[in-house]
Parts: C-alpha cells; sequence; structure tokens
C-alpha cells in the first residue's frame, strides 16, 4: 500500500519485482481521482496507453495509466464497455495526456471525453477514420498514401501574424515532423508540432513475436536509444518469466548504458555548437565520438550497440585487455571533453547564442512533468539511475547533473556533467566487474503475465509494458520520454526567433521514431 | 582562439583518407557526377540510425567534401537522393514530392536494410516496405545501419568511382 491518502488503491496489489510496482483495476469514477490524488503528491504520469480485450473475460477495451507516485510506480487498468467506447480525459490533471489519449483513439478507437481537443494525433491519412489498428478486427483494407490535407492546426488571432510551415522534410539529414509557426516579425507567437510521419505500426508488428524477435524490434524503434530500449525490453521479459540475469551481465549493460549516453552527448554537444556557428566544436565532438563508435564495434560488435543487450543478459562479453584498454581510452576522452568545455564555457560567440535561450522555467517544467536531460536542465531532479537503481546502479553512486536555468546553456551544461560521470561510471564498472556467465537462457515456457521495463536513457526514461502468452507477446507498449518532452518544446521557443529554432531544437535532440512508433 | 587553433592542430588528420579511387569506365553515371554530388537526404520512417551514420560522413575521419560530395538543404540543388526508413505510408507524399523536385540527371539509394526492403517492420499496416515500392531505386546499401565507410562506397559507386584495391 504505497501511501495512506491512496485510499482508492486498497485493492492494488505490490509486483514482487525489485523495481517497486504497484497495479490494479480502477473503474469510471475513480480513474480521474486517483490522478488527481497521485498529482497532488507531486507524481508524474509516465504512459497512457489501450488493448483490446473483448474477446477475453474483460469483455471490452482496456485502458492502462502508468503513473509514477512517491515509492514507485502505480500502474492502473480500467474495463471500457465497447458499446460506450469512451473514458474520462486525464489531460487536466496530466497535460502530457492529451496526446496520449489522441494516440489511443488513433489506435484503438476509444474516445477519452471531457477534452476540447479530438483531432487525430498519430493518424494521417494512411488508414481510414473508422478503422483502427489495435483492433483485433482491423482489416488492414482501405490503406491509403495520400497527404494528410485536413489537419486543423489552431487559427492565427489577427491577419498579421505569419504562418511558416516547416517540414515534414527538413534541410538537413534529420527525422521528419512538421513544425507549425506562428510568428510576428522575426518573433516566435506559437509553435505547433505535428508528428505520426515515422509511425510503423510497431505496437501491432510486436503482437505475436516470440521474445527474441521482440527484442529485435524493440531495439530499432529508436536507434540512438536501442540499449536504453532492449535493457527496458529485457526488463519487462525477464520480470515476467522470473529471471536471473547473471551479475556480469547486468555491469555490462550498465556499461553499454553509459557509453549510449556518451555518444548522444558528444554528438549533440557538437551538433549544438554547430547550429550557433562553431563548426569547431561539431568537428572536434565528432572525432571523439567516432572513436568512441569504432571502439564499440570493436570491442562489442557493433557501432552503435544494436542486439547488444538481450532477455537474459548480454550478447558479449569483455576480455581483461579490452577493460583495459578501454580504461586508458576513457582517460583520453576525459582530458579532451575537459578542454572543450573550457574553450566552449568561454567562448562569446557561443554564450551569446545559448545563453537565455529557450527557456523553460522550474516551475513551467514541474507542471508539465519533464524529466530526462531537458528536465534536469530546468530543475526538475529525476534521474532512475539515482532514485529507482536498478543493478547495478544500486552498487554505484549515480551523481545527478542539473541545472536551474533551463535555457539551451543549460541543457549543454547538464550534457557535459553527465559526459564526466559516465566516463567516471565507465571506469568503475570496468574496475568492479564481477566475474561469471553473461547470459542466462529464458525459459519460456507457458509464460504467460506483465512486466514493466523503466531504464534512464540518455534523453530520459524509457517505460515498456509487456503482456506475455505462452511465451509470445501479446501486446507490447513502449513510451518514449519525448512523449512529455516535446510539448515543452512548444513552450521553450515562445518569443524567441524562428532563426533560434534549430539551435533549441537541437537543444532537446528528442526523438520522432520513438514517439511516433 | 589560440586554445581553438592548438586543439584543431592536436586533432590533424584523423581516420584514412578517402578510398583511392578511378573512373569506373562500366559506369553508367552522368559526367557530370564525377568528384561531384549533391546528396539530398530524406528519412522516410527510419528509427534514426541511419542518419546517425549519414551525419559521421561529415566528421573529419571521412570528409566527405574530400571526395566532392556534400548534402543539400534543397533537392533543387541535389543529384542523388538517400532515403532511409522503410518508408511509411505517413512519408511518401512528401518523399515522391521531394524526388519530382530534383532536376535531371538523379538517382535514387536506399540507405539501410529498411529502405531495402522494409527491414524489421515488413509487413506492416504502416509502411511501404522499402524504397523501391514508391520509386525507382539506382542503387542498394543494406545494413542495419551501413556503417559510413559503406556508405561512402555507395556514394563513390554512383558518381561512377571504383575504388581502386
Amino acid at each position: 500500500m504505497p501511501n495512506p491518502a491512496l485510499r482508492l488503491l486498497t485493492d492494488f496489489k505490490r509486483w514482487g519485482t525489485p523495481l517497486p510496482v504497484w497495479s490494479g483495476r480502477l473503474d469510471n469514477e475513480y480513474w480521474p481521482l486517483a490522478a488527481q490524488n497521485i498529482r497532488a503528491q507531486g507524481g508524474r504520469l509516465l504512459a497512457l496507453w489501450g488493448e483490446d480485450r473483448r474477446t477475453t473475460e474483460a469483455a471490452g477495451y482496456l485502458v492502462h495509466a502508468a503513473f509514477l507516485s512517491e515509492t514507485g510506480i502505480i500502474s492502473t487498468e480500467m474495463i471500457v464497455d465497447p458499446a460506450i467506447a469512451a473514458y474520462p480525459s486525464l489531460a487536466t490533471v496530466f497535460p502530457g495526456a492529451l496526446r496520449m489519449e489522441r494516440t489511443l483513439y488513433d489506435l484503438l478507437g476509444i474516445r477519452a471525453t471531457g477534452t476540447n481537443d479530438s483531432r487525430p494525433w498519430l493518424r494521417h491519412a494512411a488508414w481510414p477514420a473508422d478503422q483502427f489498428p489495435l483492433r483485433t478486427d482491423f482489416s488492414g483494407e482501405d490503406l491509403d498514401i495520400a497527404a494528410d490535407r485536413d489537419y486543423t492546426f489552431l487559427p492565427a488571432s489577427s491577419p498579421d501574424i505569419h504562418e511558416i510551415p516547416v517540414g515534414p522534410i527538413h534541410a538537413g539529414i534529420i527525422e521528419p515532423g512538421h513544425f507549425h509557426f506562428q510568428v510576428l516579425g522575426e518573433e516566435i507567437l506559437r509553435l505547433e508540432e505535428r508528428f505520426g510521419y515515422t509511425h510503423k505500426g510497431v505496437e501491432r508488428l510486436f503482437q505475436g513475436l516470440d521474445v527474441a524477435a521482440g527484442a529485435h524490434l524493440a531495439g530499432r524503434i529508436s536507434g540512438d536509444s536501442t540499449v536504453a530500449y532492449a535493457w527496458s525490453y529485457a526488463q519487462a521479459v525477464e520480470q515476467i518469466t522470473n529471471a536471473q540475469v547473471p551479475e556480469r551481465a547486468q555491469w555490462l549493460r550498465a556499461l553499454c548504458l553509459e557509453r549510449e549516453r556518451l555518444a548522444n552527448h558528444l554528438g549533440d554537444l557538437g551538433a549544438i555548437g554547430n547550429d550557433a556557428g562553431l563548426a569547431f566544436a561539431l568537428t572536434q565532438f565528432q572525432a571523439l565520438k567516432e572513436d568512441l563508435l569504432r571502439e564499440n564495434q570493436h570491442y562489442f560488435g557493433h557501432r552503435h550497440l544494436m542486439d547488444r543487450v538481450l532477455p537474459g543478459g548480454v550478447d558479449s562479453d569483455l576480455t581483461v585487455a579490452a577493460a583495459a584498454t578501454l580504461q586508458r581510452t576513457g582517460q583520453t576522452l576525459k582530458t579532451a571533453v575537459g578542454r572543450l568545455q573550457e574553450i566552449l564555457a568561454e567562448h562569446g560567440g557561443l554564450r551569446d547564442r545559448v545563453v537565455q535561450l529557450g527557456i523553460i522555467s522550474p516551475k513551467r517544467a514541474a507542471q508539465l512533468g519533464l524529466m530526462g536531460v531537458a528536465g534536469r536542465a530546468s530543475g526538475q531532479a529525476w534521474d532512475l539511475r539515482v532514485q529507482f537503481p536498478n543493478s547495478p546502479y544500486d552498487q554505484l553512486q549515480v551523481r545527478m547533473a542539473t541545472a536551474a536555468e533551463g535555457d539551451v546553456a543549460a541543457r549543454m551544461t547538464v550534457r557535459f556533467q553527465e559526459v564526466f560521470e559516465s566516463l567516471r561510471l565507465q571506469e568503475e564498472i570496468l574496475r568492479r566487474l564481477p566475474c561469471g556467465n553473461v547470459y542466462q537462457p529464458l525459459d519460456l515456457r507457458d509464460t504467460l503475465g506483465e512486466g514493466i521495463g523503466w531504464v534512464e536513457g540518455w534523453r530520459g526514461e524509457v517505460f515498456f509494458w509487456l503482456r506475455m502468452e505462452q511465451g509470445h507477446i501479446c501486446r507490447c507498449h513502449p513510451q518514449d520520454p519525448s512523449w512529455t518532452l516535446w510539448p515543452a518544446l512548444e513552450e521553450a521557443v515562445l518569443r524567441d526567433i524562428v532563426a533560434d529554432f534549430p539551435l533549441i531544437n537541437k537543444s532537446f535532440n528528442l526523438s520522432y521514431s520513438g514517439h511516433d512508433l | 582562439m589560440y586554445r581553438i587553433l592548438r586543439a584543431a592542430l592536436r586533432l590533424g588528420r584523423v581516420g584514412k583518407t578517402p578510398p583511392r579511387t578511378r573512373r569506373d569506365p562500366s559506369s553508367a553515371s552522368p559526367t557530370g557526377f564525377h568528384h561531384s554530388l549533391g546528396i539530398r537526404h530524406v528519412d522516410a520512417g527510419s528509427c534514426n540510425g541511419c542518419e546517425l551514420e549519414l551525419n559521421a560522413l561529415n566528421g573529419p575521419h571521412y570528409g566527405l567534401e574530400q571526395a566532392g560530395f556534400r548534402f543539400t538543404a534543397s533537392p533543387r540543388h541535389a543529384d542523388v537522393l538517400t532515403v532511409s526508413g522503410p518508408v511509411t505510408r505517413h512519408m511518401v507524399a512528401a518523399l515522391q514530392d521531394c524526388h519530382n523536385a530534383m532536376p535531371e540527371p538523379r538517382k535514387v539509394i536506399a540507405v539501410g536494410d529498411c529502405a531495402c526492403c522494409g527491414g524489421v517492420f515488413q509487413g506492416s499496416y504502416a509502411v511501404m516496405g522499402g524504397v523501391a515500392k514508391v520509386l525507382p531505386v539506382d542503387l542498394q546499401i543494406p545494413g542495419c545501419p551501413p556503417d559510413p565507410d559503406a556508405l561512402l562506397r555507395g556514394l563513390l559507386q554512383v558518381s561512377g568511382e571504383r575504388i581502386e584495391n
């Protein structure tokens, strides 16, 4: 029983997992009440999704919501009567719920009542409005490739306002998404995002897969976070099968996760510098990142560490010589990044651009429930490695990086601090790596149940919920941290100029593919 | 400024020089593409892995511009269209518009397993299953993701060069 105030949740059961999870079923009346209670004690909405369980004992759709309360995850579900196909919206309690609910309608056809925005979110024109891909009776016929011309963006309030539509294709080598600006002169009055361009139907693809195929798919939802996704997926599977993952494997998983964090932060620091005109930063950081990726190929077998983390352990081991080399190169990298940090901190031209730009105040960040790099840069002190440390982080004292200004400079500062912390963690992991196996095959006979995975990826928290039946995946819902963070970008750019948008966007560097599924 | 110069000199040249190449007499590429390609990239639903490798081409280890190649912001300035991802239904129209905006002669390269055949997303209701379902493809570069060396070799091939070794 997590908290005496949550009297509504007395029927919830605690899972026997290291990660504290309570789950239970609510009915219509308590659905918004539970959310309000959790909000009142400072909790966050982690994910919201649905299932078609009409042919099971539930005899209806199930809407799920996972929250974070002060003592752990609260995973709620509620039956939705198929005849009504509606449930109360949580968007007034948690703003992030709005897009999740719009998506749930696009995919499952159940409507959140009590909101004023019922526009589609992920569906453009690929499937008809009266069909729903996550329903068991989805025919997959009448699919289309027409462009979506019917989406109504929020109207400009005056004819003097200039509207600039940008995307889905952008000028650089980057994922597709649409940004609809309303500007007066150069100043941004409103930014409205529209995503869904990289929607690949991942949740439906998961249905029926075996564990190995699921792992292969999970690692390719958001390629730059493949380790975080693979580990989160593996956690969920291992919970269901009650697997004992060898200790050495857990430590190697953390090593891979920290190297993924390093690679992305190095890339971002260079790209942010470049977007402010400091090409020197891009060249220097690209060189450091490339060396890291080549090391990954040589010692781990894949530049970006795809398919290294598997349910049951990891794919390959490290020799003593390899660990020693990585220790040495880690020291070299630390010195190089230290030099660059000094140069960038004192570069007047760069500071001019990044300080006081793209601000999300700590107060607003708390209202939006931000976490991850962008959240920590706005004073939101959430880091799963610190607060809900799974093995081996419970034996490593991770130091959280935070800043309070919430501007582009703060998001750079947090990345720099995390680079040094990840290098320190790498050094400690390599030094204390326990002996033993790196893989223990899972017992998948008659596997049945639900599992949750939750990993601090480099952007933020990667959440997985999984239901398995007879050793196969029945339903899988991955939740990228970008769901929570994309709405923050819309606010961060307000009153800044259009020309600064690429720089602000880059300072967040959120996932389109991880979001669109 | 002094520290920037010192850091740049300390970095020096990294990686191998671009591979030695010679003109491939059997190539049907236009002579105008020789050592000169404008490349427009479109992400048609990839997981972003291929984009990481494409971006790496601009880094000092590969130095794409040494080969005479560069990425352009507009398809109107491009000779080659590189496409990643299984081509989601939601990207078909934009991808076709982009291709139509390119002046002739133009080539299309499918980058990565997803662009070649749909990859791990094959069979999904939301994807076409590869660039060839939407555009005429001149070259496929498989991989998940293909590393920058493979990308560079593919671009050299499209420009009419053959690696000499």
